[in-house]
């Protein structure tokens, strides 16, 4: 679909159940992410992350231990966050053998402007994915002649 | 958190459709919405509203030249943008490595403060 999306994958030795307390728990949170953390691993759940002087709230989304976990952010302020004013964020872990692999996807901001069957009509044609996108357009920067 | 700027730059490229456009202004260099609209599968008018959506977020710049109007990339900004992106993806994995760290620490035996004997 029309969005942003970034995907990254590590692999973790330890078990599915230790790589969860460190992303859902408040004091291993900050630890690896946000300053501040106020966040309740339940779905529905408003918290807020701050960065220094800067942050932001969050919404909690999806609550399925040990394996999915994901919130919402980066959303207008005034406004709950949903498909298309805000990032999804959404982690998955797999346990192989007492490892875990740990999957981070964060996504969002599908057009809003765009009509939804020109968004149907497009969909299959432009499947291409962000990381396709810059990796290409870095490659066409590089070899385009100046002035 | 990011910038307002960038999230604003990256909605505007977020649109496949809209890459597409900018794609083909990297391209050719220079273009008119007709010209444009002759390249991609759907219509002028889209590309027009596409083109203004870049224009916007600082990604394009546009010229008169007689009664046509030309489009141009701005490569620094586009530049910036595809920095944005690989910073976010830096981020990540940045953050993907302390969670590493602390699981695994966590998990290592007579060093768990956090974690109770799960077996």
């Amino acid at each position: 679909m029309a969005e942003l999306r970034i995907e990254r994958e590590i692999m973790i030795d330890a078990p599915v159940e230790v790589v969860w307390r460190t992303i859902t728990e408040p004091d291993q949170i900050s630890q690896w992410f946000a300053d501040r953390v106020e966040l309740e691993a339940k779905p529905g759940a408003h918290g807020y992350l701050g960065f220094g002087d800067q942050g932001g709230p969050v919404v909690v989304e999806v609550v399925d231990p040990p394996t999915r976990f994901s919130f919402r952010w980066n959303h207008p302020v005034a406004e709950e966050p949903v498909a298309g004013n805000s990032m999804l964020v959404e982690f998955t872990l797999r346990g192989e053998d007492g490892r875990t692999r740990l999957r981070v996807v964060e996504s969002g901001h599908e057009l809003l402007a765009w009509p939804d069957e020109e968004k149907q009509r497009y969909r299959d044609e432009h499947r291409e994915g962000w990381a396709t996108f810059t990796d290409r357009l870095a490659g066409l920067l590089a070899g385009r002649p100046t002035g | 958190m990011r910038a307002e700027p960038e999230d604003e730059l990256w909605a505007a490229i977020a649109d496949p459709s809209r890459r597409r456009v900018l794609d083909l202004l990297v391209r050719s260099g220079e273009a008119s919405a007709s010209r444009l609209a002759g390249q991609v599968p759907f219509s002028r008018q889209a590309v027009s509203k596409h083109l203004v959506v870049l224009e916007q977020a600082g990604l394009i710049t546009r010229r008169k030249r007689g009664r046509e109007v030309l489009y141009q990339v701005d490569v620094h900004r586009l530049d910036e943008a595809t920095r944005a992106m690989a910073e976010l993806a830096t981020q990540w994995d940045r953050r993907l490595t302390t969670i590493k760290r602390l699981a695994e620490a966590a998990h290592r035996p007579g060093n768990a403060p956090t974690t109770g004997r799960d077996e």
